[in-house]
């Protein structure tokens, strides 16, 4: 297995504007080049993969639609590297000639050296009204766990423990309805604290909801957080009933979880929990469903707890890196990346290996959908947060998302009179990919959208500078997930 | 092709006549809650 970290980028300015950029990177013995404002991803041999950044540097030069030729890439080839490449060698011109040409075939077809078009088109999709589509309930402000890393202080969110009344969930439902415009489908989190310590609350949320859907043209999805504590046969029942996904929260290994998810007398989770997630994962037929942990500086090795939750016989699974201020000594740090980098490099290959052997998993962060995925506009404006997404307090307040809860800046209206801090949701709506100039030069930007501003803005203080790990961590993940790809689709290595 | 094999992919310039309206999954409610993915997402008007 080849774990090397070697990635190589290249944008091309004119007059200071960049307009087009591929991206070249090798995963587990595959050579990888993506084209990123078109989106085609190219699995090249070795020698296409060393002649595109020359071609690259040698086309600057030229004039528009000029063709670069063998003669010129051979000697600077043959330079930049000596032990692969001789001028001698008798069929190097040819297959040189035969690299340019798929080269060229591509640039012909609009699939290799690409423009930026998008940036105009943003403005104009921004411009257009937005409803919301989503709402994170936080049914409770209250857990029955003590999570060292939790972004909640134990569920409370720096606030008043508190439960969701009926009434106020009720009006949450409306105003969505009413703020969804044409939008059908809508979806509602069942979130926390956790949300099963008001869970008679949730049944007639979900029983309310189903009754405006026909009257409305609406449908809702709604999905529910839990730690499983509380989870028993009567809500796995009405889950499986009424919820399109669960995420059901469990770190990995035994001893990685009880540190972090323990109970407030300090003792573990873990067996309380697991043989519950088990069963519930397997009435939901593995479908629709994701086991979710949290992975910090304690446990940096994080692929060993994938692979023991797939080893556990979950299909559906998601394990994250702890966001944590720096002074946490959970905290991801920098020093940290480049184990991290070879976590998940090792662990995408082990789930090609076990892919292929019929015995594959789902990993969230590894799932890409390049034939169906988003439009270009959802790619290029984010998460919603602020705008189509809004956090609900027990209360009724409305936030930008769940983890600005509790930050009174960020206080943008409630459920009984709508928005009030229209600046606020203009600001957020105005967070994109393009105002974000570290995002503008990144390869990744159709596929994490500028990030999460609730990261840029606990780091940096403000929604639009990205939060540095998280980048790194991200752009990781997306190569991988690519690499998983072309594996899959049986391109041959080089 | 001899050289490059090319992945099956949605061209993102297409998807500017169509695209916009709104209809896929918020990204944070899927599982993530804590960073922003959405190239896994799947798009609900093709």
């Amino acid at each position: 297995m080849n774990s090397s970290y070697v990635q190589k980028e290249n944008v091309v300015a004119l007059k200071g504007k960049v307009v087009k950029m591929i991206h070249q990177f090798k995963n587990n013995g595959y050579f990888i080049v993506m084209d990123v404002n078109s989106g085609s991803i190219h699995i090249v041999d070795e020698l296409v993969y060393d002649i595109l950044p020359l071609y690259e540097k040698m086309a600057k030069e030229k004039h528009e639609g000029e063709k670069i030729l063998a003669e010129e890439i051979m000697p600077a080839l043959c330079e930049e590297e000596p032990q692969r490449y001789e001028a001698d060698s008798p069929d190097l011109k040819e297959k040189i000639n035969e690299a340019l040409e798929d080269i060229h075939e591509l640039i012909e077809e609009e699939q290799l050296f690409t423009e930026d078009i998008y940036e105009n088109y943003l403005v104009d999709v921004s411009k257009r009204q937005t409803v919301v589509k989503a709402l994170c309930l936080h049914i409770a402000h209250d857990c029955n766990l003590s999570c060292q890393y939790c972004f909640a202080g134990e569920g409370e969110y720096h606030g008043e423990r508190d439960l969701m009344s009926y009434e106020v969930g009720k009006q949450a439902l409306d105003f969505l309805v009413a703020n969804s415009g044409n939008r059908r489908n809508l979806e509602v989190d069942f979130f926390g604290g956790e949300p099963l310590l008001n869970f008679p609350v949730v049944k007639k949320l979900v029983e309310y909801g189903r009754s405006l859907e026909e009257a409305h043209q609406k449908k809702f999805r709604f999905t529910l957080t839990t730690n499983g504590v509380a989870l028993n046969d009567e809500i796995m029942e009405f889950a499986n009933r009424e919820m399109a996904n669960v995420v059901l929260s469990i770190d990995g290994r035994k001893q990685v979880h009880d540190r972090m998810r323990p109970f407030p007398n300090g003792s573990g989770s873990y067996d309380l929990i697991l043989p519950k997630f088990r069963r519930f994962a397997e009435s939901r037929k593995q479908t629709n469903y994701y086991v979710r942990g949290t992975f910090t500086h304690h446990n940096l090795d994080f692929s060993k707890d994938v692979l023991h939750l797939a080893d556990l016989g979950f299909q559906q699974i998601s394990v994250e890196p702890v966001v944590a201020p720096p002074t946490e000594d959970y905290a991801i740090q920098k020093e940290d990346l480049p184990m991290l980098m070879k976590e998940y490099d090792d662990l995408a290959a082990e789930l090609v290996r076990r892919k292929k052997k019929g015995e594959g998993f789902q990993f969230f962060h590894f799932m890409i959908d390049l034939e169906g995925g988003p439009c270009v506009a959802k790619r290029l404006s984010g998460c919603g947060s602020g705008t189509e997404y809004l956090a609900v307090t027990p209360w009724g307040d409305l936030y930008p998302c769940h983890q600005f809860v509790g930050q009174e800046d960020f206080l943008i209206g409630n459920v009984f009179d709508g928005i009030k801090n229209t600046d606020l949701q203009d600001e957020f709506k105005r967070c994109n990919v393009y105002s974000k100039e570290e995002c503008k030069h990144c390869f990744a930007k159709f596929y994490c959208s500028g990030g999460c501003a609730a990261n840029s803005y606990n780091f940096h203080g403000n929604i639009t500078d990205p939060y540095e790990i998280g980048c790194e961590l991200q752009k990781k993940r997306v190569e991988c997930a690519i690499m998983i790809k072309a594996a899959m689709a049986d391109v041959y290595t080089c | 092709m001899k050289h490059i094999k090319t992945l099956q992919t949605r061209n993102l310039k297409e998807s500017m006549k169509k695209g916009g309206c709104g209809e896929c999954q918020t990204s944070c409610q899927s599982a993530c809650k804590t960073s922003c993915t959405v190239g896994n997402q799947s798009c609900e008007n093709r």
